[in-house]
C-alpha cells in the first residue's frame, strides 16, 4: 500500500497539497504517483516568479519510461523551487512527501483551492481508480 | 489479462510490477529499473524472454528456403550451432520481423522472433515456406531465459554437471549448443556477455530459482529497453517496422547483397533504395538537460527526421536516442522537446558496450 499523509491534501492527477502559513501552498506528487512512474530521472519545475493556473501544466517529472505533466491546483504565484531535483530527481522517488517536494506557491487572494481530496478520500480514489 | 509466460507466478513473487508488452503480461521492474540495469552492466541478470516464439523449421530444403526468405545469407552458417541476425522483408522492403536463426542440421533450422509479431510471422513464413516442402512448428512447449552482464556465463555454468562446463565456457559468441534438455546460445540484447536459453517449459522455474541463489539477479522490460538502446540494438516496431527498410533502419549491415545470384524476398526493392539512400539511423547524445523520446522531431541541416527510441541512459547519466535523419547528418541537430528546442549530438551506435562508454 502506498503512503497517504492525513495532514495533506491531495488532487485527482496525484498532487499532493501541503497548506503553509501566509496562504502559501507547498506541491509534489503522491507515493502512489512516484510507484507508477518509477525512477525518475529528469524533473522540470517552474522559475520563480512564474504565474500559475489552476488546473494548468506547471511542471514535469519523468521517469526513464515516461514523462508526466503535474498541475497547479490554484492559481499563483512561484516562490519557491526544489533545486535539489535537478542533479536528484530521486529524490521524489525516496521521498515524495519531503525532500522531493516540486514547488512552492503564493496563492492568489480569495482563490483557494478546490476540489481537493483528504487522506481517506484520495485513498478511496486510489481504490476505485484501480478497478 | 494478457497471456503469461510459465515463469508469471515466480515475477509475482519477486515483486514485479507487471505490463502489457505484445499481448503478454510481463514485468517491467522488480522494484528499480535503474538498479537492474546497472546490476547487468556489472554483474549478472536474469531476464525472462519467453514471450518471443522460437520457431524450428524442419526439411530437406531448409537451407535453400532460407537463403530466399531472409535478407542475411544463411550460407555463413557453416559451423553447426551458429546463428545469425537477419531482417526479414516484404516484396517492397519493409521489415516484417528481425530475428535470430540458428543452424542446427541440414533439415533443422531454428529461428526466435519477436513475441509481438509472432502472429504475422508465421503466416508469413508458412506461406513462403510451401513451395520448399518446409514445416514450420511453433515451440510452445518452451520457456526462454536470458542470463546477462560480465559474470552471466560464470553463474550459469555453475548450474551444469561439471563435465559440461568447459563447453558452455567454450562456447564461442552466436553460437547454440544443446546441454540435456538446454538449448544454450551465446547471444543477447544488452551488449553485455551472456547465454539465451530455451529449456522445457516445466524446468524453468527451477532453473530461474537455481540463477538466483548463484547470484543472478531479476530485471525486467524496463532495464531490457535501457540497455539495449544504449548497445544500439534495434526494437521492433520503435526503429524498425514494414514503413522502412533495412537501409534506412541502420541494418545495411545484415543485408547480404552478395552473391547477386541469391534472389531473397525484397532484394529488387533494397537495390533500387541503395542506388538513392534517403534516410539513415544514427545514434543522439542529448547535450542539455531533458530526455528524448520517440516521435520527437529532428531538426537538421540536411532536413527533418524523428526519434524511433529515447530514453535516460543509466550508464550515462544523459539522454540518448535512435533517430532516422536524411543521409550524411552530422555533427548537431535540433531536437523539439516540449516546445523548445534543444541541442543533440550525432554519434554512431553503440554507446556501451561491455560496460564501458564508446562516446
Amino acid at each position: 500500500m502506498s503512503d497517504i499523509p492525513s495532514d495533506l491534501k491531495y488532487t485527482q492527477s496525484h498532487e499532493w497539497v501541503r497548506a503553509l502559513p501566509n496562504d502559501q501552498i507547498e506541491i509534489g506528487i503522491t507515493d502512489h504517483a512516484q510507484a507508477a512512474l518509477g525512477d525518475l530521472v529528469f524533473v522540470e519545475v517552474p522559475e520563480l516568479g512564474r504565474r500559475l493556473t489552476a488546473g494548468a501544466a506547471c511542471a514535469v517529472v519523468e521517469s526513464v519510461k515516461a514523462a508526466s505533466d503535474i498541475y497547479s491546483p490554484v492559481d499563483g504565484t512561484v516562490v519557491a523551487n526544489n533545486a535539489a531535483l535537478a542533479s536528484n530527481p530521486e529524490l521524489v522517488n525516496q521521498a515524495p512527501y519531503a525532500g522531493g517536494w516540486l514547488i512552492r506557491i503564493a496563492v492568489d487572494s480569495g482563490n483557494a483551492a478546490a476540489n481537493l481530496l483528504d487522506a481517506t478520500q484520495y485513498e478511496r480514489f486510489l481504490a476505485d481508480e484501480a478497478q | 489479462m494478457g497471456l503469461k509466460t510459465p515463469l508469471y507466478d515466480i515475477h509475482l513473487r519477486e515483486g514485479a510490477k507487471i505490463v502489457d508488452f505484445g499481448g503478454w503480461d510481463m514485468p517491467l521492474h522488480y522494484g528499480s529499473q535503474i538498479d537492474e540495469h546497472h546490476a547487468v552492466r556489472s554483474d549478472a541478470g536474469l531476464f525472462d524472454v519467453s514471450h518471443m516464439a522460437a520457431l524450428d523449421l524442419t526439411g530437406g530444403r531448409v537451407r535453400e528456403f532460407l537463403r530466399h526468405l531472409l535478407a542475411n545469407d544463411v550460407a555463413k552458417l557453416t559451423v553447426p550451432g551458429k546463428g545469425l541476425y537477419s531482417c526479414m522483408l516484404r516484396e517492397d522492403g519493409g521489415v516484417i520481423d528481425d530475428l535470430i536463426v540458428s543452424f542446427m542440421t541440414e533439415s533443422w533450422f531454428r529461428m526466435v522472433v519477436n513475441a509481438g509479431t509472432r502472429a504475422k510471422d508465421l503466416a508469413w513464413i508458412r506461406a513462403q515456406a510451401a513451395a520448399y516442402e518446409v514445416e514450420v512448428r511453433e515451440r510452445v512447449d518452451l520457456a526462454m531465459l536470458a542470463v546477462q552482464g560480465p559474470n552471466a556465463r560464470a553463474k550459469t555454468a555453475m548450474l551444469l554437471p561439471a563435465a559440461d562446463r568447459d563447453k558452455l565456457l567454450g562456447l564461442a559468441p552466436f553460437v547454440a549448443a544443446e546441454f540435456g534438455r538446454w538449448f544454450v546460445a551465446r547471444t543477447g540484447y544488452t551488449g553485455e556477455d551472456g547465454f539465451e536459453i530455451a529449456l522445457p517449459a516445466e524446468d524453468a522455474a527451477a532453473v530461474w530459482a537455481a540463477l538466483r541463489a548463484a547470484g543472478v539477479r531479476p530485471a525486467g522490460l524496463g532495464a531490457r529497453d535501457t540497455l539495449r538502446l544504449e548497445a544500439g540494438l534495434s526494437l521492433y516496431g520503435n526503429d524498425l517496422d514494414e514503413d522502412h527498410d533495412p537501409l534506412a533502419s541502420g541494418l545495411a549491415w545484415t543485408v547480404a547483397f552478395e552473391p547477386t545470384s541469391r534472389s531473397f524476398i525484397g532484394r529488387n526493392a533494397l537495390e533500387r533504395a541503395r542506388a538513392a539512400p534517403r534516410f539513415e539511423l544514427v545514434g543522439l547524445v542529448l547535450e542539455d538537460r531533458g530526455v528524448l523520446r520517440s516521435h520527437q522531431s529532428v531538426t537538421t541541416t540536411g532536413g527533418q527526421g524523428d526519434i524511433t527510441s529515447g530514453t535516460f541512459s543509466p550508464s550515462l547519466s544523459r539522454s540518448i536516442a535512435l533517430a532516422r535523419v536524411p543521409v550524411g547528418t552530422q555533427g548537431t541537430v535540433t531536437v523539439e522537446i516540449r516546445g523548445k528546442p534543444l541541442a543533440a549530438r550525432v554519434v554512431k551506435p553503440p554507446f556501451v558496450r561491455r560496460g564501458k562508454s564508446q562516446i
